[in-house]
């Protein structure tokens, strides 16, 4: 909206007036300006220094690092286990085909729509549910004559996407349901799903992580093997679908009666209505919320350390235990900090292109 | 009514049914591997070499067992345990055998169903400072704050230490030694205790290795050894009898780079020894050659000590109790016949 005055230039301030206003507009702004910008001025230029121009980048020793800069030769040197974990170096060609496939099929969910001519839906689909399978026969091996690669190699930033994938994957439709029990009519329904939901919001990961790897093997008969990356998996999509679906139940909440009401007068079934009215509109007003249980849940998946395996993070750890690369492990941090921030921070940006859709709902 | 009650109760009593593990030697044999649960990183007894592959004291017992059961070092499945998973671990059957710096006491002998093997370090617990602190005794330390790990004998030993000499103490807990190190190096506390092994790892760690001592009183006893489970006596003979050789090889000089040429030897415990006379295999049920097999491929003891951990090494652990009986130690090798 604009109004004569804003037109008008005698009114209008420049950028700078606006800058200087708001830096050093009043005594307090003064001064709290110039204390910024000397703690600015006190941290950057080392932590550049350290980070870029007095760093260590090529070698492949530790005696090739200096101990005035970073030590980046760290990264190239372990990249393979940062990556991969210990997966063998002669099967790593299976998990790059694999996350190529996976950002194929990524892309191609993200942008058909954009495409002068749309993908058909249903190839999208079948690729969507087929994709795990196929990911599955090359990670684990065992199909078309590929070696089996147990899960106890899986580590590096694979095994945290792995987890992650998986987590995101299943708990948003179990979260779905719950959160659609939670509102049942029907009591048996909606007390399961109550107790469900308020057990696993009740627990903290780190403990359901411990009863998957310490308490159910010892329910179970001797020499019953469950893979321990498989309970872990069960245990972080479980977790993760009881937030889901208390974050999927506020959607629901704040969707008007009317259009429940609405829905059933037109003649709908339940899931006809929940499908194509209700959860559309309820799904698109929790979308930040989602989000933000996924990149949450990307991060904890980083505790899986403690219960012995090697995800981004404890790779690290366990590089760093080399006695020659004993020193190293801020290197090795600060790098995989950059790399969850990259992901985490795609994955916040891809939630504001979503919210920021025009609601295509009927 | 009845049915129903009578069929829960036969379920129930399937399930609580003790299902005996099958002998784990031929498991291991049938398997060709064996599985073997280390740390998920320790500097000098579980940690990856340059090439990734594990390297270390308890990987060395790992791989003198693949040696002696498979005649070959490199048939181990390593399982990174955490302290908190380890003792499952081995009680679920996910591993074969614990070698993960895991102290040897009556209730983890008993209660918790392991059996020790035998001792592949003589470690104990000690005190890391500051140098400028001018400290030179354990007993100078009231009022410290310690830093430490939670979940290990650490705590239990320091209770009774400070309590034994009357000094008052503060503790600060952690989970990971990583954390317990760069909290002392950064003076959340005054002092770091753990093994002393693992000081001389975190000293390396420190940003200034040369600015701390290791305090000369060691205030426990921590036998580590490789454990195994309550009830499987072969199993147990077996790695027991694999540690021994070890020893047994330093005391008769035997080495990785020396052991071809006694094939001829007259003497009758070399012999023996290497499989070429007595029946030491057979009674383990393992090849003739078993123990020759082991220091093929990881050395005597005296080898594996100063790889890992010794003057070898960048730890540079003095021998100290881990030297052979004949040497002032306490190593002893009990006759392999």
């Amino acid at each position: 909206m604009t109004t004569p005055f804003n037109n008008n230039s005698r009114y209008k301030k420049s950028r700078y007036q606006q800058w200087y206003e708001a830096l050093f507009g009043s005594k307090i702004n003064s001064v709290l300006t110039i204390a910024s910008l000397y703690f600015l001025y006190v941290t950057i230029p080392p932590m550049l220094n350290w980070a870029i121009f007095e760093a260590n980048w090529l070698g492949s020793n530790a005696s090739d690092c200096n101990s005035s800069g970073a030590c980046w030769v760290y990264i190239s040197v372990w990249w393979q286990q940062l990556l991969f974990g210990q997966y063998p170096s002669e099967e790593l060609w299976r998990l790059v085909l694999c996350s190529g496939l996976f950002i194929i099929l990524l892309t191609a969910l993200i942008l058909h729509k954009r495409l002068r001519a749309p993908l058909p839906k249903r190839l999208l689909l079948i690729s969507t549910l087929l994709y795990p399978f196929i990911a599955f026969a090359l990670m684990y091996g065992g199909f078309f004559g590929l070696a089996i690669v147990e899960t106890r190699f899986w580590g590096g930033l694979f095994l945290t996407l792995v987890i992650a994938v998986v987590g995101i994957t299943t708990s948003f439709p179990l979260g779905l349901l719950l959160a659609l029990g939670r509102q049942s009519t029907l009591k048996i329904v909606r007390l399961f799903c109550i107790g469900f939901i308020e057990l696993w919001r009740g627990v903290p990961l780190i403990t359901v992580l411990f009863m998957a790897s310490v308490m159910f093997p010892l329910f179970m008969p001797q020499g019953v093997n469950v893979d321990s990356l498989l309970r872990v998996l069960v245990g972080v999509s479980l977790f993760a679908a009881a937030y889901m679906a208390e974050i999927i139940r506020g959607g629901l909440q704040a969707i008007p009666k009317g259009q429940y009401e609405a829905a059933k007068a037109t003649g709908l079934s339940y899931w006809q209505a929940m499908f194509m009215i209700i959860l559309p509109q309820a799904i698109t007003l929790v979308i930040p919320g989602i989000v933000s249980a996924f990149i949450s849940l990307i991060k904890e998946t980083t505790l899986v350390y403690i219960i012995g395996m090697f995800d981004f993070l404890g790779i690290v750890q366990f590089t760093a235990s080399n006695s020659e690369w004993i020193r190293y492990t801020k290197e090795g941090y600060i790098f995989v900090g950059l790399v969850f921030w990259v992901i985490c921070y795609s994955l916040s940006r891809y939630s504001r292109t979503l919210e920021q859709k025009p609601s295509n709902q009927h | 009514m009845r049915t129903i009650t009578a069929s829960f109760l036969f379920s129930a009593s399937l399930l609580l049914m003790p299902t005996a593990f099958a002998s784990t030697l031929d498991t291991v044999k049938d398997r060709g591997s064996v599985k073997c649960g280390v740390t998920n990183g320790l500097t000098g007894f579980s940690n990856p070499d340059k090439q990734g592959n594990w390297e270390g004291m308890d990987v060395d017992v790992c791989r003198a067992i693949a040696a002696a059961v498979l005649g070959d070092a490199s048939k181990v499945t390593y399982v990174p345990t955490s302290s908190k998973t380890r003792f499952t671990a081995l009680q679920t059957g996910e591993i074969d055998i614990l070698s993960r710096v895991t102290t040897w006491t009556l209730s983890r002998d008993s209660k918790l169903g392991l059996n020790f093997a035998g001792v592949n370090l003589y470690d104990g617990q000690g005190f890391m400072v500051r140098k400028d602190l001018g400290i030179k005794s354990a007993k100078e330390l009231n009022g410290a704050s310690i830093c430490m790990n939670t979940g290990t004998s650490t705590e239990t030993n320091i209770a009774d230490f400070f309590s034994a000499n009357n000094l008052n103490y503060k503790t600060v807990l952690f989970e990971k030694s990583s954390e317990v190190a760069s909290a002392y190096d950064l003076g959340r506390c005054d002092v770091y205790t753990s093994d002393k092994s693992g000081l001389a790892a975190q000293r390396l760690k420190m940003q200034k290795p040369d600015d701390h001592i290791i305090l000369e009183e060691t205030i426990s006893k921590e036998p580590l050894g490789p454990a195994v489970r309550h009830g499987d006596d072969e199993w147990f003979d077996v790695v027991k009898w694999s540690l021994m050789a070890l020893i047994e090889a330093e005391e008769l000089a035997i080495t990785q780079s020396n052991i071809d040429t006694f094939k001829n030897t007259k003497n009758p415990r070399i012999a023996r020894f290497l499989g070429t006379s007595g029946e030491n295999g057979k009674n383990l049920k393992l090849a003739p050659e078993w123990s020759a097999n082991i220091i093929k491929a990881v050395g005597n003891y005296g080898e594996i000590y100063a790889r890992n951990v010794g003057e070898k090494s960048q730890l540079k652990i003095p021998r100290g109790l881990n030297k052979l009986w004949s040497d002032g130690g306490i190593l002893y090798a009990i006759p392999l016949h």
